[in-house]
This record gives C-alpha cells, structure tokens and sequence, in this order.
C-alpha cells in the first residue's frame, strides 16, 4: 500500500465518522434508563418508546406530517412527471430558464423561501393550515422530482413510442401502455425521496404551520421539557429508521430505472 | 400491378437541411422494394414520411389511392421495423407480438392462433414467454417482424433492419426476408445502405444521393445500365476511361486509346453530349485477360501493377498506356489457372457489350 491512498483511507474513515457518529448516539441514548444525556450509560431499557405510545399529541403530530409527506411527495411527483416530459422529449423557448427556476430551491436558504411564503400566504389572505404547509414541501420537493424523472425519461427510447404509435396505439394509450411502466421505478424513488425529505423538514413547516404541527415541529417544541428529552430520542431513532429504509428503496427504484436502459438499447 | 404506395414531389427539410428533396416514386403492390443510398442520403427520411412519423414540406403520399395527409401513424396502413428494433423491454415475446391486437376486437382463442400462427412465420414457436431482455439480436428482429406482420399491413416498413446483426446472420437474415415477403405478399420497403443487400432481395430499387432519386430499377439494370457515374460507382466497381466521342445517328463513335475504335448505342448512354467528352465506364469482371497469344487483334495490353486475392476471384490493377489511370480487372479464380506476378505485361479482352458511356 502506498503511503498517500493509506492517508486517503484514513480521510475517508475519519469523514465517515464526522458524519454519522452523532446520529449514532440518538439511537444509543434512546436505550439508556437514565433520564439525562449523557455517558456513561446507566442501563437498558424500552421504557422511552412506551412512552411514544401514550403521547395524543404526537400521534396527531405524525398523522399531520403523514399527510404533508404523502400529498405533497405525490404532487410534486405528478409535476415533476409533467415537466420532465416536456424538457426531454420537446423544444420550446424558455425551457432552460424555467427549469433553471424549478431547480432553484435547491440552492436557495429554506429560511428565505419559508418566510418569503410566509408573506404572500399573508397578503393573499389565506389561513395557515396543513396545506400551506404541502404547498411550501412541493415546491421544495420539486427540483428532486425533476432531476429524477428526468434521468427516467431521457433512458426511454424515443423509437419505443414510435413503435406503438406504428402499431396502433394513440398518444395516450402509448402513454398508458409504454412509458408509464418504463419509468415507473423512477416514479417510486421520486415519491419515496419526496415522502422522506418532507417527512423531517422543519424550516418551512415552522413557518407555514398553523395550529396542526408537523413531525419535526413537534419535536422541536419538546426540547422545552428536558424531562421528555429521552422520548425524544426514541422518536428521533424510529425517524432515523425510518428515513433510512425508504432512502435505500429509493435508491433501488433509482438505479433500476437506469438499468433499464442498458436492456433497451 | 397497381401502384400501392405513391410518393408525389415530396419535400422535407429540418432547418437548413433538405433532407428530401422533391421525390416522387410509385410502388407496385406486393413488391420489395428498396432504398439505397449512402448515410444522410434521406433514405430514412422517407421512411419515415412514408409511416407518418415525419410530415412533409411539401408533396403528397398516396396509400392504396388514399391520401396520408393528416393522416398519424396509428391509422395508417404501414408498420414498421425499427433500425434498434425498439422491442418493449417490459414486455415478453408474446405481449410484444400481440401488442396492436388490443384494439381489434378478436377473442382470446382468435389472438392465441394469430399469436402461433406469426411466431411459427417467423421461427420462434415456444419462446412466447421469453422476457424481451434474453432475446438474441436475430431474436429482437424476428419479434419486431412477428409484431409488424401480425397487424397485416398493406406496407412493411423496414428501417436497416440487418445492419446490427453479424455477418453471416446478416446473409441468412436476407434470404428469409425474401421468403417471408414472397410467402405473405405484403409490399416491403427496405431502408438500406448496403448495395449488395438492396440488389439480392429487391424486385425494384431507388437509388438515391443528396436527398433525391437517381435512379429506380430492377437490381440487374441497375447494375448493367446505372444511370449515372454516382449511382456505377455506388453500386459495385467500375472503370471509368474519359474519352472523346463523335455522335452518330444510332449511337457514339469513340476513338480510344486504350480500348481502340468502338461503337456504343445510343440506349447504353446517358446525357446529352456536349463538347464531345464522354466517360466510359466498364465493370472489372467485363474485362478478361487472355492467356493464349494466338490471336492479338482487338486486345490491350497492360502491366500488372497490384493483385490482390479474394477467394472467389482475384482483383488486378493493370496499367494500359503511360498516363491512364490503372485499371481494375477481376477474374473468377478456378483451380489450376495461371499465376501472374506484379510486372508482368498481359493482354486484355473487354466485353465491348458492357460499355455504358457518361455525358455531362
């Protein structure tokens, strides 16, 4: 071994750490029978998770966000379909910028966006319920649709349509029959990443929430009460799981929709 | 015979390109028809625009006596066989062929026997739940022509349909091609660039160069009469001599240097002579070099300047005069003949018949 990939080994191992030694204690700390974080541990117990059980307003809190989270993953999926097949497959003036513009919460502060929501929903005049709130996670959501769909559809082979047209079928039959279960795995990893980044997103959910809180806002409010800390920590463990489980689907849609290609071609 | 598909002074551009340019063509029913072409010549182009997947500029496609115009692609008579061959990844061989079936109204046993009865035509019986993934590329291509010819169109599209596949699946390919389009008696139009491929299977071809037509005839007068020096070249090998001719009430009058006084017929002509220069232009097997030297009346005689072997025959460059340009002579190899070196100074016999002559 040569002396710089020993250092790169190292690098990497010690990033890797960086990254997910904090997140490794959420999960640690939720077994501990002590009610104050911190080491050494004291003993192990479910008991933290039982509590999750009896809390009413946490269960509201995650039927709230399960509404968020679904409506607004399968909203910006359905516009992130209609965009995408737009970009790739026509050529109209304008189409850069626009996309330019879809894509741009990426890179823009949640922050600015929440609070620049915020006002218009004020001046509009409107009340801040859940669905201000699905609104504010699709427009968040939607730059990773588009980049996900749009992989999706420019694997598809333009001359798999001809070839349905040529056989009879019209536009929308060639839709139904031919493209939609082409770029289905894409579909799936686009509601599946849309569904978790809503699921623990917290700027915008602040801003934009009523009366009815969010998962993550919830939490939020708890870190009043050190006593409900360890509780917390085992809602932040099944979230973490959770969070994990569906990024790895996710993925596994993702990259199957790119192999799909190599069978096209 | 009437003419199935008609092509009237059809026009296509994209942008600043003229892909095609003012073609018109006339295709009997129940004929393979060819067209040949280099790439970028618009051979696909109008393939397309014969399918409906491309509208032209301008022009008119006729099929059976109805026009296409506005006509999409799902309701015209045609189908067609894709370059890639475009089989439906997700979908087995069976659900592939069966796919336009859908909006016909047949039953289930009716399918199933239309299903069989295509599979069989065209060599894959049993393999109707074979995944489109673990299709050989032989395979795709029979599956993309079960799926064209189950529909019984009046036209069969094919766009290269043999340029994926190896060389000696190519050549097997071809043949039963010409079987199948003999055994169904649909009107089959090939895309190809392959000149031998147009001339073995096609009853007709168009010969086509920079967007328009040069010439539309049987593989044979194609061969033996190309309308001009383009389509002789493109179509095997050929010498072309430049000479100078006197015109004649039936014919050219050509006084040659290398081949000597010959006389060439007006209808193995093309042009219209101007400032008296004629090409001459003769195939490499219509000329033979001749062994015996008994008798040297009518022959020329060359330096052997390259040889190269074929097999089947022998490619020569022979030189005739100091400033000409070599001429290539095949000959057919046959056991036993005799072996010329590079150097030598042979005699040779041109087949004065096979002469076609060029005019501006």
């Amino acid at each position: 071994m040569t002396r710089s990939s020993k250092y790169l080994k190292f690098f990497a191992f010690t990033y890797l750490i960086f990254l997910y030694a904090p997140a490794l204690l959420l999960p640690i700390f939720s077994f501990n029978s002590s009610q104050i974080i911190a080491f050494p541990l004291t003993g192990f117990t479910f008991h933290w998770f039982e509590t999750l059980l009896h809390q009413s307003t946490l269960h509201e809190a995650l039927r709230n966000s399960l509404i968020v989270a679904v409506s607004s993953s399968v909203l910006a999926t359905i516009l992130g379909i209609l965009a995408s097949r737009s970009a790739t497959r026509y050529d109209f003036t304008g189409k850069q910028i626009s996309l330019t513009f879809i894509l741009a919460p990426l890179v823009l502060p949640e922050i600015i966006v929440g609070v620049a929501l915020l006002i218009v929903l004020m001046q509009l005049g409107l009340s801040l319920n859940l669905w201000s709130v699905v609104l504010g996670h699709t427009l968040l959501i939607m730059p990773f649709s588009i980049l996900i769909m749009n992989s999706a559809f420019n694997n598809l082979d333009i001359s798999l349509e001809e070839a349905s047209m040529d056989l009879g079928e019209n536009q929308f039959g060639t839709f139904y029959r031919i493209i939609l279960p082409l770029v289905f795995p894409g579909i799936m990893a686009s509601l599946l990443i849309g569904f978790t980044l809503s699921l623990d997103e917290f700027i915008i959910a602040f801003f934009l929430t009523g009366t009815d809180t969010t998962l993550p806002v919830y939490i939020w409010a708890q870190f009043r009460f050190p006593k409900k800390l360890p509780t917390t920590m085992a809602l932040g463990t099944l979230l973490l799981v959770t969070s994990f489980i569906l990024l790895s689907l996710s993925e596994y849609f993702r990259r199957r929709a790119v192999n799909s290609r190599s069978s096209v071609l | 015979m009437n003419n199935l598909v008609q092509v009237q002074n059809v026009s296509k551009s994209f942008g600043e390109v003229n892909a095609v340019k003012g073609v018109s063509l006339e295709i009997d029913q129940g004929k393979f028809f060819s067209l040949l072409g280099p790439s970028g010549c618009g051979k696909t182009t109008l393939l397309r625009l014969i399918a409906g997947f491309e509208i032209p500029n301008s022009g008119k496609i006729l099929i059976d006596n109805k026009s296409m115009d506005g006509v999409e692609p799902n309701l015209r008579p045609t189908n067609m066989v894709f370059q890639n061959y475009a089989i439906f990844p997700h979908l087995n061989v069976e659900q592939n062929v069966s796919y336009g079936l859908r909006k016909k109204n047949l039953s289930k046993a009716e399918k199933d026997e239309m299903i069989s009865q295509v599979l069989e035509l065209v060599g894959l019986t049993g393999l109707n739940q074979r995944s489109a993934n673990a299709l050989s590329g032989g395979q795709k291509q029979r599956v993309a022509l079960a799926r064209a010819l189950i529909l019984k169109p009046k036209v069969l599209l094919l766009d290269e349909p043999l340029s994926a596949l190896d060389k000696k699946l190519r050549e097997q390919m071809q043949l039963e091609l010409r079987h199948l389009q003999r055994a169904v008696g649909i009107t089959f139009i090939l895309v190809t660039h392959d000149q031998e491929e147009a001339l073995t299977m096609s009853d007709k071809v168009a010969v086509m160069f920079d967007g328009e037509v040069e010439q539309v005839d049987s593989p044979r007068k194609l061969y033996e009469r190309p309308a001009s020096q383009r389509v002789a070249s493109f179509i095997g090998d050929m010498n072309f001599i430049n000479e100078k001719a006197l015109e004649t009430k039936d014919g050219l009058k050509v006084k040659s240097k290398i081949l000597g006084d010959i006389f060439i017929p007006k209808n193995q002509v093309s042009g219209k002579l101007s400032n008296n220069k004629i090409i001459i232009g003769i195939r490499p097997e219509m000329i033979s070099i001749i062994t015996k030297n008994s008798d040297s009346k009518g022959l020329i005689s060359g330096k052997i300047t390259d040889i190269s072997y074929f097999g089947v025959t022998t490619y020569y460059k022979i030189e005739c005069g100091s400033n000409a340009k070599a001429l290539s002579v095949s000959a057919q190899n046959s056991f036993g003949q005799m072996d010329y070196k590079i150097g030598e100074t042979v005699k040779l016999k041109m087949d004065v018949n096979s002469l076609v002559g060029f005019l501006d």
